[in-house]
């Protein structure tokens, strides 16, 4: 028999049916043109910059520009063309494609109502020059951009990883890095907190979330059959409600079946 | 780097102790103050904090890989994991990104119920906020009078959705239920009460020399700092800047109902605190207005795209064509067309941005949530320096930061 086909370069996981007549219908682009302002904007960027696309897609302008001029294209919309905010920066993996990544730079002018988008695409090793010069929030994006891809950056003041620990192997909104982790994230905590040499004794982690394993009462609940941390699963029924005769101060022998219900809030 | 082992942890090669004024201070990440699991390294000069670095990544669960790996239907309950104070907040900015990108008109009932219910999460939210800043800034008797009141919000939200904290109560397309029996009525109660509430919290705090002592003039946040840093929310109105997406980019019906967009010039925590206490108010004003607006709306709250959104559970169980469309959008999901889009919201912190980008598969080639309280996080790099010791926690109560949604 012959093994399935797996795609090493994404791992993310995948329709298990294709309808091979289906053709994904495409989000329209409109033309700059369409829009006083985008084409305003495109004509200043045009003069300064090597424009490579421009088009607007649901009400916003994108536009393709080349990775060497990010500072300086970033610098003449917030200088000149108003766009105050950088709202979001990240990027989208395509290295099983073309080994690029695309960059992008979501903006938006609070004057003159408008977002927009700057676009790039990097090779996997190219560095890209920071923008922390012109917008302060680009420091964590870009901090999280590098740690979840790899995105190497240039004149970062404090570029370390930002979610994912510092020693962490690999950059987990890779395609290529499973959804569960890979070998290296099923060993790290244990290495982290007993040692290599408890690898044998304790196993790897469990990253199965969905697995419930009814034996095991140090993880698990068993409600109705309650045991101590650790102890054996027993089927013998524990009762929840209050035992105590008598009661204590307050709470005298609570009964569920006695508990009152507000009708009203207020 | 250094060589970690278990002897010898890890702490990014800080000394700890110094001989000096200087002293460096661990805050977090399990400090009651931190809002979740922010730890802060602060370096202090004395009681003056000289510098900041937050680090973040405690409760990083990883949803914008998780995201490239669901349906776009079963992502929809992740998202209430982001801001779980306002959980409606996320499903609505992720249920309107994905209409956006497949072009779904909702019906109109659909529309107003989704108001009401970000509305009443705003309202939760901003009470669950005076609650905790109070609370960490010394005030307990607010905190208890806060929670009476997000108790009622709770209850609304759980007599339609059937939860208080991840309510899910979103679909996309539409909402997944009508109103039930009589809640229009518990609505109608609590938002005539809510305005004699927040009057309450004000004649407690507005003149209390303590509260004012800890705010006025602490945690200044000037104009230019917060573009440049992309606050958003009560953050950049309490910097003067009018700036509210409600308004400006009127999603659902917010242009049909007034309000106003309430701003503070004085920049600091203060005028932050009386920002929200006027936005309560503005919420309750939305409310007021969506009651009648309800009630001239057709029964519809599903929009219909069979290509997309299941039929309603009758025309499923009656009839076959519903029920095998039903069965394909179960099992393989829907696929948007190729292209993408970036939709932002006002959640209660600020500009809550959902980043798609759709190869036409069932799952998101990537899937970026733009959260208002992770810049808001990086900007305490910032504000920090130069303050006391003391005020770092009210300062990072007042950010209204909420770890769900700055580690996602």
């Amino acid at each position: 028999m012959m093994r399935s086909y797996s795609d090493k370069h994404n791992v993310q996981k995948k329709s298990y049916y294709n309808d091979r007549y289906f053709v994904a219908p495409q989000i329209p682009k409109e033309a700059v043109e369409s829009d006083d302002v985008f084409a305003n904007d495109l004509s200043v960027l045009k003069a300064k910059f090597e424009i490579q696309e421009a088009y607007i897609q649901k009400g916003q302008l994108v536009v393709y520009i080349d990775p060497k001029d990010n500072v300086s294209v970033l610098q003449t919309l917030r200088d000149e063309l108003s766009y105050n905010f950088l709202s979001e920066h990240s990027a989208i993996d395509w290295l099983a494609k073309s080994g690029e990544f695309e960059i992008f730079y979501q903006m938006l002018s609070t004057s003159k109502r408008k977002r927009m988008r700057v676009k790039c695409f990097i090779k996997e090793k190219e560095v890209l020059k920071s923008v922390i010069g012109v917008y302060k929030s680009a420091d964590w994006a870009e901090r999280e951009m590098y740690d979840m891809f790899g995105v190497i950056i240039s004149g970062h003041p404090y570029m370390k990883r930002l979610l994912m620990p510092d020693d962490w192997y690999d950059h987990p909104l890779r395609k290529t890095y499973p959804l569960h982790g890979d070998e290296v994230a099923q060993w790290y905590e244990i290495d982290k907190i007993f040692g290599k040499e408890y690898r044998d004794i304790i196993g790897p982690e469990e990253r199965d979330s969905a697995r419930v394993d009814v034996n095991d009462t140090y993880r698990f609940a068993h409600l109705n059959h309650e045991v101590p941390f650790g102890a054996e699963p027993s089927q013998e029924k524990t009762v929840t409600d209050y035992q105590e005769e008598g009661g204590v101060f307050i709470v005298k022998k609570l009964k569920k079946e006695d508990a009152k219900i507000l009708k009203e809030r207020y | 780097m250094q060589k970690v082992n278990r002897l010898k942890p890890f702490f990014e090669n800080i000394a700890f102790e110094r001989e000096d004024n200087h002293m460096i201070v661990n805050f977090g990440p399990q400090h009651p103050s931190a809002h979740g699991q922010l730890r802060l390294i602060l370096e202090l000069d004395g009681e003056k904090v000289s510098k900041a670095t937050p680090d973040i990544g405690y409760l990083h669960r990883g949803m914008e890989k998780m995201a490239e790996n669901m349906i776009y239907n079963e992502f929809l309950p992740t998202t209430d994991r982001m801001d779980y104070i306002a959980a409606t907040a996320n499903n609505y900015g992720f249920a309107l990104s994905v209409e956006k990108l497949i072009g779904l008109e909702v019906p109109r009932r659909a529309k107003v119920i989704r108001m009401m219910l970000l509305e009443l999460n705003r309202i939760s939210s901003h009470l669950f906020w005076l609650a905790t800043h109070a609370l960490d800034v010394g005030a307990m008797t607010i905190f208890l009078y806060t929670f009476r009141e997000r108790e009622y919000t709770l209850d609304l939200i759980e007599d339609y959705c059937g939860a208080r904290l991840t309510h899910s109560s979103v679909r996309i397309g539409g909402v997944p239920l009508d109103l039930p029996k009589g809640w229009i009525d518990g609505l109608n109660k609590f938002i005539n009460h809510l305005p004699l509430d927040i009057a309450d919290y004000e004649g407690l705090l507005d003149q209390n020399r303590i509260w004012k002592m800890r705010l006025e003039d602490v945690g200044v946040v000037s104009p230019e700092q917060a573009q440049s840093w992309g606050c958003s929310g009560p953050m950049l109105r309490g910097s003067g800047i009018a700036w509210d997406i409600r308004k400006e980019e009127p999603y659902e019906l917010y242009d049909e109902v007034e309000f106003d967009v309430p701003v503070s010039t004085t920049c600091d925590s203060y005028g932050r605190y009386k920002l929200h206490m006027e936005e309560m108010r503005q919420s309750v004003r939305i409310l007021k207005q969506l009651i009648p607006m309800y009630a001239e709306t057709s029964p519809e709250i599903m929009a219909h795209a069979p290509q997309y959104i299941s039929a309603p559970k009758e025309q499923i169980m009656t009839q076959n064509y519903s029920l095998m469309q039903h069965f394909v959008l179960v099992t393989q999901g829907m696929r948007p067309p190729v292209g993408e889009v970036y939709v932002a919201t006002e959640s209660p912190k600020g500009e809550l941005g959902f980043y798609i980008n759709s190869q036409g598969d069932p799952y998101p080639y990537r899937l970026k949530l733009r959260a208002p309280s992770f810049f808001h996080t990086a900007l305490l790099q910032e504000i920090l320096v130069g303050e006391y010791l003391a005020d770092v926690v009210a300062i990072i109560g007042n950010a209204n930061i909420v770890f769900g949604e700055i580690d996602r």
